[in-house]
């Protein structure tokens, strides 16, 4: 049982098992994955790849969202130890039913012959319990997930023995065994008993890790420490330490920051706060943009949208962060905060060159201010990669064209995997504006775009390759959008 | 048999199955980390560690000199060395390890090493070694008929290139050894490994010790692919050489980037051919050269070489042929066993070949397919004989392909593919059915040999050991089916160990799909024995002969008189009867002449067959499997879920090399797709919404164990109709009338490379 002992402002504490977990005294970077296997002697978990790519180190984080319980699986390998403080943790050794029984997530792989060498196991078992949850206590209001759904929260699970379609299986068998319970209320009064509300700061080796609880404070250290590193979900800084061995310093973790953990909607824009992941950010744009939707499911996987977030993607600026080409094209802007105050920034104008942006030392990107759709608005997000689940793009394409009639009189081009940054395309919306949106338009549109972009070559794709994709991904979306017989996606694309 | 479900099934899926990095650390446990070499070529002008050994947590730091025995772990030649010395010769090669109180520790001092190269020419690509005469073993050579003669009058000629792409194993579980120095001069070692007797020599003579000295041990693997089989020992040596000079338990356990930097990968192959045929598509004569990247060393090389030479005829009766295998030595990790071991490689040139045949002739690949097969033409008895000269006596292609065929609604979709193909001007779909002949045996002779031990203890209940390792293909289930059926007890009482050096010795390798067919043969040798001994106890007891006792249903039936097979045991153990055996079985009627390539390598073929039906965006190259259906041969299966496991995994892996799986290396020879973020296996949605599956009713007619089949490797082929599904599609686009020439594997860019040759070719001829 959770016991409500005192928050220390340099202790970390979570639940395991219903009981409270505390810490002292640790690396901050140590990652979760490493204090289960080393510490907590539970090494069911596993380490694949330590960069959140193949799920073995799938684990469900319980957390409070605006008084509610969220349970979302993460990949354990890049999540920093005192990212879990007031959280509650799962991993595989919690499912077996107190009669010692499996979970019917755990019958129904079994029973379907869904393991083979198992390493991969009890990460899709967690990613897969998950989905449970959500059909079973989480108050959706069908009984079971359907095929697609099932292989959505699973994409960011590899397997190499099964080829998938027993476990695939074992997904829809789940919800045939008597149901599971959970209980939520008590893991609620358990997390709210944690609940800290003053900035946890832990010392290690003279070097602090912060989690603010509000804004004010978050500029505040923002202003003290410009050298800190901002962490939100960690699910690229994960890697600097996995990977780089890179030494941190002090670092501000973003994620208990209340305000930015908020979607706001008016008539006109959607606001999103730093904080908040990516899956609820695609939770919130899925209606207004639908056209963004197929980039979504296969930007990274479900673990790391939970984790991730949108300003993470955003004030990361990868050349192929997926986020931003479609965020540019929609004209998004962002709002950057210092202790001296606010400034807006149109998302094209942040990115300065390769890993470099626009925000100041002593400023934090607070919010992603998402302009809603207009009527005569056509737009298509598309994303090439050599893989269809969770890879990253080769080219991400993003176009936006208004037309009156059949005359575009307003153009938003933008690619990923182009250039150094996320980018505009000029001339080829140059060569857009105005024109009649008919295939001559088209084909020298397609050929500005050798004028915009001179892409690089690396194992995703050569530069050829990358420019012929470009050229081509224009003239599908002039065969969708076209005024007159425009194709459906059906026909256009292999994954509509 | 029976369905069972895996023995660790309930284990995996609640994370208590144990696997090398899981057993609880022994006290004073050290971790140790690999530095790299990070130049191709190179000779070690200079190399400064002394940050490294300052490093925090860091206990030692050891280089070649520090290995007490030989620095060798290659399996056949002795060219690989443990850490390399003075020459590097790739990106990625062990050239020092730091041994510290924790992985990360390790991990970060091995970064901080300073080495000065003289840099030596670096060869990246197996052509130019071949062109340089450059091979890690002698190039492998074959004729049989008169090819040249025959390709000068055959009506057609086609000549070609082709090449595919190596594969990495990508087993979840990396590689990890954990070595625990004992009393009195031994090591042991928990290694995840297919070969712990490969190992326990590596480590001996690694380490000056003797055989008895070292015991191997691996309880299972969370996956092997052949990525274990001999490249399991670098890591298993630093282990025990880092063990045995400390005096500590030492755990090396790779980071997925330094285990791709390091270990070798399926070959790629490079191919040259030249086909003659008949109007009909007859094949009348082949030539046939592959490059193989063999990388720095031999490793496996050799094998995998005759394996592929020993597969260019897939299902196909090739009269004249001549087939030549090179091994070129490239400055890049040293290539080694993946799931099929050269026969993928060699079986899908002339699949490739047979296909062209078809466009060339206006014929659906099938039909020239069917006409090709073995055993066609009644009034050629030598039809049935490989190029190789091992008769073909278990054919089933025939009959197997027919079924698939209907089943499949093969040629209904043929003509609804070609109908979409004719309105759609973007998406273009492709259809295409392939066949797999598969040889099972190791073709090096001696490998073809297993023991076992089955202990009975006066419960009842049965231990079983064997000489076959776990990788999660089902080898202990199946092991453990075996026995129960022949004790005639539930398969619940009978409990599979971990795989012993000291239990059952010399054995060989889990691997050329041989696992149950060897382990399963000896197991039930084993049980046998016992069982014979029970009976001959049992009928003296109660009268009438031995040979009449039953054993079934968990009890034990003689002379009218049926007793539980504990009770049965119980009085045994009194009447002083052992209770426990060793088994032992070796393949029979095997032979093979290294010299001339000749024999008969394989005790019998597996068969199988496969449709798949793709969509492929001709703007992108994106493409999409819509379906699949596969017929596999698994003889009288052991257990068909199993199978059915083996089957669809392996499928989807050799869709992943065929297609989305790259090795690409940067131009200093540094492989920069060494992690599942640049390395791509498939996900669960390229597992196709269509998935049809099933098992080829065949009893093996060789004296098998159960007269089932070996099932680890040969459906990986199955996989040819995707990547042959993928031409078809980039075919169409100009009605199918020129080869498409798409290599493999067959990403977007590769695909769409395809179809605007195949754009520009129509062009051409326009």
């Amino acid at each position: 049982m959770a016991s409500s002992g005192e928050t220390h402002h340099g202790r970390i504490q979570f639940l395991l098992g219903g009981t409270v977990v505390a810490v002292d005294a640790t690396d901050p970077t140590r990652t979760v994955l490493a204090y289960l296997r080393e510490e907590l002697g539970r090494p069911g978990t596993k380490e694949g790849c330590a960069e959140g790519d193949c799920g073995a180190c799938t684990v469900v984080i319980g957390e409070l969202c605006e008084g509610q319980v969220k349970l979302k699986p993460v990949n354990s390998c890049i999540q920093f130890l005192p990212t879990l403080d007031g959280k509650a943790l799962f991993t595989v050794e919690d499912l077996r039913q107190k009669n010692g029984n499996l979970h019917p997530v755990q019958k129904a792989l079994v029973e379907c012959h869904g393991s083979q060498c198992g390493f991969c196991t009890p990460g899709f078992v967690m990613s897969m319990w998950s989905l449970y949850l959500e059909f079973t206590v989480g108050g959706t209001d069908r009984s079971r997930p359907d095929e697609s759904e099932i292989r959505r929260a699973l994409t960011g699970n590899l397997c190499r023995c099964t080829g998938y379609r027993p476990i695939i299986e074992a997904g829809k068998k789940m919800f045939d065994f008597a149901e599971v319970g959970f209980d939520r209320d008590a893991l609620l009064r358990n997390l709210l008993a944690l609940r800290r509300n003053t900035t946890l700061d832990i010392e290690y080796n003279g070097h602090h890790f912060f989690a603010p609880r509000s804004l004010p404070e978050l500029l505040q250290l923002r202003a003290v420490h410009p050298g800190a590193v901002i962490l939100a979900g960690s699910t690229d800084i994960g890697l600097w330490v996995n990977k780089q061995f890179r030494d941190l310093g002090d670092i501000i973790h973003i994620g208990a920051v209340e305000e930015l953990k908020t979607i706001t909607a008016t008539a006109t824009t959607l606001t999103v706060g730093a904080g908040v992941s990516l899956a609820d950010a695609y939770e919130a744009l899925k209606h207004s943009y639908p056209e963004m939707n197929e980039m979504w499911d296969r930007f990274a996987s479900p673990p790391i949208r939970n984790a991730g977030t949108l300003g993470g993607n955003i004030a990361n600026g990868s050349p192929i962060g997926d986020s931003m080409p479609a965020l540019i094209a929609v004209g998004a802007s962002v709002t950057l905060a210092s202790v001296a105050g606010t400034r807006a920034l149109a998302l094209e104008d942040l990115y300065i060159a390769y890993m470099k942006n626009a925000i100041a030392p002593d400023e934090v990107l607070t919010t992603v201010d998402i302009p809603l759709p207009q009527t005569a608005m056509r737009f298509r997000n598309y994303k090439v990669s050599k893989r269809f689940d969770s890879d990253i793009s080769a080219v991400c394409a993003a176009f936006v064209i208004t037309l009156d009639g059949e005359r575009i009189i307003d153009s938003r081009v933008a690619f990923g995997g182009m250039a150094a940054t996320p980018r505009r395309a000029a001339f080829t919306e140059a060569a857009l504006n105005g024109k009649r949106w008919d295939e001559a338009t088209a084909r020298v549109a397609m050929c500005a775009l050798a004028g915009d972009y001179s892409p690089l070559a690396d194992m995703r794709a050569s530069r050829e390759y990358r420019l012929t994709t470009a050229q081509n991904l224009m003239y599908r979306f002039y065969l969708e959008t076209r005024p007159v017989a425009p194709l459906p996606a059906a026909s256009v694309s292999v994954f509509a | 048999m029976t369905e069972t479900a895996h023995e660790s099934a309930h284990l995996h899926v609640s994370g208590e199955a144990i696997y090398v990095d899981d057993i609880a650390e022994l006290r004073g446990t050290l971790h140790a980390a690999l530095g790299l070499s990070e130049r191709a070529h190179a000779r070690i002008k200079s190399i400064d560690l002394s940050a490294v050994r300052a490093a925090h947590g860091v206990v030692a730091v050891l280089t070649a000199r520090d290995i007490p025995g030989r620095n060798d772990c290659g399996p056949i030649l002795h060219d690989d060395p443990i850490l390399a010395a003075d020459l590097v010769q790739y990106i990625g090669q062990p050239v020092f390890a730091v041994v510290a109180e924790t992985m990360i520790e390790a991990r970060k001092a091995a970064r901080l090493a300073r080495i000065e190269y003289d840099e030596l020419p670096a060869v990246l690509s197996p052509l130019v070694a071949a062109d340089q005469q450059s091979f890690v073993l002698p190039p492998i050579h074959r004729v049989r008929g008169e090819p040249v003669a025959a390709l000068a009058v055959a009506p057609r000629r086609l000549k070609g290139t082709f090449s595919v792409g190596g594969q990495e194993q990508f087993y979840l579980e990396g590689q990890i050894s954990y070595a625990i120095p004992k009393e009195n001069l031994g090591m042991h070692v928990w290694c995840s490994t297919q070969h712990p007797t490969e190992m326990q020599h590596m480590v001996a003579h690694a380490l000056n010790l003797q055989s008895n000295q070292v015991v191997v041990e691996v309880r299972r693997m969370g996956g092997g692919f052949g990525g274990k089989e001999s490249q399991s020992a670098l890591f298993a040596c630093v282990a025990a050489i880092a063990a045995g000079q400390l005096n500590r338990p030492v755990k090396l356990r790779l980071d997925r980037d330094d285990d791709m930097m390091i270990t070798g990968k399926r070959h790629c192959f490079h191919y040259e051919y030249e086909v003659g045929f008949d109007n009909s598509g007859l094949i009348c004569a082949a030539k046939i050269e592959m490059v193989m990247r063999a990388g720095f060393s031999a490793d496996l090389s050799g094998p995998v070489a005759a394996r592929a030479l020993c597969h260019v005829d897939n299902a196909y009766y090739l009269s004249d042929v001549e087939v030549r295998a090179m091994a070129a030595r490239t400055n890049t990790q040293s290539n080694t066993a993946f799931r099929g071991f050269g026969g993928p490689q060699g079986a899908i040139v002339i699949e490739n070949i047979v296909d062209n045949i078809a466009r060339e002739l206006g014929k659906d690949p099938l039909d020239v397919r069917k006409l090709n097969f073995y055993g066609n033409g009644k009034t050629r008895p030598e039809c049935n004989i490989t190029h190789y000269g091992m008769t073909v006596e278990d054919n089933v292609i025939h009959e197997l392909v027919d079924e698939l065929e209907a089943s499949s609604q093969y040629r209904q979709r043929r003509d609804a593919v070609r109908a979409f193909n004719a309105t759609s001007p973007v998406l273009k779909k492709g259809l295409a059915l392939t066949p797999v002949k598969f040889g099972i045996s190791f073709n090096m002779v001696h490998y073809n040999q297993a023991g076992a031990l089955v202990h009975v203890y006066t419960d009842g209940s049965v231990l079983v050991n064997h000489g076959g390792t776990e990788m999660g293909q089902g080898l202990n289930t199946k092991v453990a089916q075996v026995v129960a059926t022949e004790l005639g007890i539930s398969i619940s009482q009978v409990r599979c160990t971990a795989t012993d050096t000291s239990k059952v010795a010399n054995t060989s390798a889990t691997a050329a799909s041989t696992g149950s067919d060897l382990n399963g043969k000896a197991a039930q040798d084993a049980a046998r024995q016992i069982k014979v001994r029970l009976a001959h106890l049992a009928a003296s007891t109660f009268g009438g002969r031995s040979g009449d006792v039953l054993f079934i249903n968990d009890s034990v039936t003689a002379n009218a008189h049926t007793l539980p097979f504990a009770e049965m045991v119980q009085r045994g153990n009194l009447a002083r009867v052992q209770l426990w055996s060793d088994g032992f079985y070796a393949t029979p009627k095997l032979h093979w002449d290294r010299a001339t390539l000749t024999g008969r390598p394989f005790l019998y073929f597996a068969y199988g067959a496969a449709v798949s039906e793709v969509v492929v965006d001709t703007l992108t190259g994106e493409w999409k499997l819509l379906r699949a259906d596969l017929l596999h041969d698994a003889g009288n299966s052991l257990n068909p879920a199993i199978d059915k496991g083996q089957v669809e995994g392996a499928f989807i892996q050799g869709m992943g090399w065929l297609t989305t799986e790259e090795l690409w290396w940067d131009e200093s020879g540094k492989l920069m797709t060494h992690a599942p973020s640049t390395y791509k296996i498939p996900s669960v949605n390229d597992c196709p919404p269509d998935f049809r599956t099933a098992l080829f009713k065949n009893a093996n007619v060789e004296d098998t164990i159960h007269r089932s089949k070996a099932v680890g490797e040969p459906p990986l082929l199955l996989a040819f109709s995707v990547f042959f599904a993928i031409r078809d599609a980039v075919a169409s686009v100009d009605d199918y009338r020129f080869n498409p020439p798409l290599n493999a594997p067959a990403t977007g860019e590769a695909i769409m490379l395809a179809v605007d040759a195949v754009r520009a070719q129509a062009q051409a001829n326009a």
